[in-house]
């Protein structure tokens, strides 16, 4: 075998190693372009992503700050207690109106007392300046406590969205001067009361505690109805579709022979997952309601609803996690004479734990955010009483996070898209630490084989 | 396996949460989104000044509200329907199909519906005949039937400002939205003298029905959602009109200004007097059977009513509802427990 025996082989491109010809520097750019493409996508989600959460927490940190009003309040007695027996079911009669009156009043004394002077200023200016929510309250105060009657008392009071919005920059003297529910007058009188340390806009905790309010009074608006009757619902969720769905994806998984029936079920599932959640809206009032006479706007049947939306979602999740647990864990505990229930109870559900909880917790945050099947249910609804403890808590009438941000935007009064806002960022926090909690489950527990 | 073992639990869970249900003892109101606000400032200053719950109050359209009214007697059904319209023939019969025979109806007050621009635009004046002429399909021009040329208001009459025409109208979901054609659009039909026209031309049928028709060429906008979203369109189209009602006008008088309507500018005292025309009943629907059942139904009515809830000086008003001049009457029916039927 000599050289000359190989045909000559055709002439190879000559090039240095160093200098790139032209076919790598065209696939050097084709990489360089994906790239900058991959950059360019994550850039514009990210951009959106600030802008929402920017657009949020501008809009909506407002709602975490309220301003009060302070100051002595006379509980005349000629009006509160016209008897004089201090009776608590003579005093019940005297209605919020009265209560409204003595703290205009009041507030009449105060403007007097202090010697404010403001041009312009109308009767109907001073009494607005008090929510209308703050009569309730010191009526409230009185009943607990009847023996204020006749007393001077201090009193902190919300005062009107519209003062309210003006320290948080949403009123300005230009648009007040245009709008009906408020005047310049009476934005100078807040800044005067201010000025005298009577007013002040504090941090609100009250957000996170007081039910929803009626159009009129937004300052009192709160999220405790909603975030009750979500946690409500959620409990219901975990109760019910964690132990039927993992019995179910364990059973499928690990039992049921491989059959035709089991396909269809399995397609199924997959299907459901994928099924509009207004669907189980539409199921839900006609099973749990219609037939099954469950109350309107109940968690119970909220959560049995969602339940049945995060069923799937569970399933799917539970049985790719029991996939992942490699067939020779089971093969040995069989080989070592455990039984097959043995085998999937003591070595393979511990080790798909992790990703079952990881399934189920985003099965619950999906079921946190969701609206469309509560509508149909009476859940979309206002909501002032705060429902009980469990298990009776469950059958009353309660609203929902999402719900809540729902009804707010549709309010005429300007102050409440704050409010939906404020909603959305509690929203946003619970749907955040839940899904945490899940990569903090993960990280823990995770298996590598 | 799986739906035999889901439909076991379900029903397990139902039989168990039915044990724990106990007696219904809130009102439950559902029905029109516009007579909500009311619903709810009423409900809650009920719920304040007594001992009983405070009513829970859905939304969702009058349509949908009285569908659900009438659905049957019982605890799990509710007790009062709210309507931005009167109820329908058809509506009471499918009632008494249910077994929901005695409803009585409660008118609470008046609903004026305003037409408003942005606060930087061009005061306007406008007449039933200017917004046939603007947002109808078909107009008449020098006696003839044409589709809509009109572009521009002052095109229509020379004192309207010179702005683009753009409205923003409730879509056909909404109660308003009949208000609008029958008391707008149907009355300018008649007032610029076009329905005579149109009817000439194309018959009795098709020329009334001319009269109620708006254009499509995207002049006119249908707005499906609610007067919010009205809003934020006119705040991004400053050269639209939107209609609104008052209530909605009056929370938001820093950024909308309201036209006048025949000369007479819109407020609870004209839309009371009748001097500005474009306004509709609002009414609650109550079930008899209900009366007595479900704790505090019967005082819950009453105090809406009341000269102090729904009178001119009442929070109704202050929040934009028109008080009805003849609430004396309403109470009375109320009192004596007068039905539809009797």
């Amino acid at each position: 075998m000599t050289e000359a025996s190989f045909p000559a082989a055709a002439p190879h491109a000559q090039g240095s190693l160093l200098a790139a010809d032209e076919r790598t520097r065209k696939r050097n750019a084709a990489e360089a372009r994906f790239r900058a493409y991959g950059l360019s996508a994550i850039a514009i989600s990210m951009i959106a992503l600030v802008v929402l959460l920017f657009s949020i927490f501008s809009d909506g940190i407002g709602a975490f700050r309220q301003t009060y009003l302070e100051i002595p309040v006379t509980l005349d007695a000629a009006q509160l207690d016209k008897s004089g027996n201090r009776d608590p079911e003579e005093i019940k009669k005297v209605l919020t109106l009265t209560y409204g009156k003595i703290l205009e009043q009041s507030l009449r004394a105060v403007i007097a007392d202090k010697g404010i002077a403001i041009e312009g200023l109308t009767d109907k200016d001073v009494s607005n300046l008090i929510s209308k929510e703050a009569p309730a309250q010191l009526r409230n105060r009185v009943l607990a406590d009847p023996e204020l009657v006749g007393q001077t008392v201090q009193a902190r009071v919300l005062t009107n969205g519209r003062i309210d919005g003006y320290y948080k920059g949403r009123v300005t003297m230009e648009s007040a001067a245009r709008d009906a529910n408020t005047s310049v007058a009476q934005l100078q009188l807040a800044n005067a009361l201010k000025d005298q340390g009577l007013l002040a806009t504090e941090w609100n905790w009250s957000f996170l505690t007081m039910p929803d309010s009626s159009d009129q009074r937004p300052e009192s608006a709160g999220v405790g109805v909603a975030i009750l009757g979500s946690l409500y619902m959620m409990l219901v969720v975990l109760l019910l579709a964690v132990p039927i769905g993992v019995a179910a994806s364990i059973y499928l998984e690990e039992f049921a022979p491989k059959n035709r029936l089991t396909d269809i079920i399995e397609v199924n599932i997959s299907n459901l997952a994928a099924v509009p959640s207004i669907v189980f809206g539409i199921l839900g009032l006609a099973a749990f309601i219609n037939f099954a006479g469950l109350p309107q706007s109940a968690p119970i049947v909220g959560g049995l609803v969602l339940t049945l939306m995060t069923l799937p979602t569970i399933i799917i999740a539970t049985r790719a996690a029991l996939k992942a647990v490699p067939p020779s864990i089971r093969d040995a505990a069989l080989g070592v004479g455990a039984s097959k229930m043995q085998s999937v109870f003591h070595h393979v559900l511990p080790l798909a734990l992790p990703g079952i909880l990881t399934g189920t917790i985003i099965g619950l945050a999906q079921a946190l955010g969701e609206t469309a099947p509560l509508l149909l249910i009476g859940m979309v609804a206002f909501v002032k009483n705060l429902p009980a403890a469990p298990p009776e808590g469950l059958f009353d009438p309660a609203s929902a996070l999402p719900v809540q941000v729902y009804n707010w935007t549709q309010r005429a009064d300007p102050a409440f898209m704050e409010r939906a806002s404020g909603a959305i960022i509690v929203l946003l926090v619970f749907l955040l630490s839940m899904n945490l909690i899940a990569i903090f489950l993960r990280r823990k527990f995770e298996r590598r084989w | 396996m799986k739906s035999a073992k889901l439909a076991v639990s379900a029903l397990a869970m139902i039989a168990a949460s039915a044990t724990l249900a106990s007696a219904r003892d809130q009102i439950q109101v559902s029905g029109s989104s516009t007579v909500l606000p009311y619903s709810t400032i009423v409900a809650e200053a009920f719920g304040e000044n007594s001992d009983f719950p405070t009513p829970v109050v859905e939304s969702g359209g009058s349509s949908a509200g009285l569908k659900k009214f009438c659905e049957g007697v019982g605890e799990n059904t509710i007790d009062i329907a709210n309507a931005s319209r009167p109820i329908k023939e058809s509506e009471i019969e499918a009632c008494k199909a249910a077994g929901v025979t005695d409803i009585m109806e409660v008118r609470i007050g008046y609903d004026g519906i305003v037409f408003a621009n942005d606060t930087a635009g061009p005061d306007f004046a406008y007449t039933a005949a200017d917004w046939f002429n603007a947002l109808a399909a078909q107009v008449v021009k020098d006696g003839k039937v044409v589709a809509n040329p009109y572009t521009k208001w002052n095109e229509i009459r020379p004192e309207l400002p010179d702005q683009e025409i753009l409205a923003f109208v409730p879509g056909t979901k909404h109660g308003t939205r009949e208000v609008f054609e029958e008391k707008v659009i149907h009355a300018g039909c008649k007032e610029s003298g076009a329905e005579d026209v149109l009817v000439k031309e194309l018959g009795e049928e098709k020329g009334e029905e001319a009269c109620g028709a708006l254009r499509t060429d995207g002049k006119s906008v249908d707005i499906d959602g609610d007067y919010t979203e009205t809003l934020a369109r006119i705040q991004s189209a400053k050269n639209g009109i939107g209609v609104f009602g008052l209530s909605f006008y009056e929370n938001n008088t820093d950024k909308l200004k309201v036209g006048t309507f025949g000369g007479v500018a819109p407020s609870t005292e004209t839309i009371a007097k009748g001097e500005y025309p474009v306004s509709r009943p609002l009414f609650f629907y109550v079930k008899k059977a209900h009366l007595g059942e479900i704790p505090g139904l019967e005082e819950f009515v009453q105090f809406f009513v009341s000269d102090e809830i729904a009178g001119p000086d009442g929070p109704l008003a202050a929040y934009g509802l028109v008080a009805d001049p003849e609430l004396a009457a309403t109470q009375e029916a109320v009192a004596a427990g007068k039905t539809l039927t009797n």
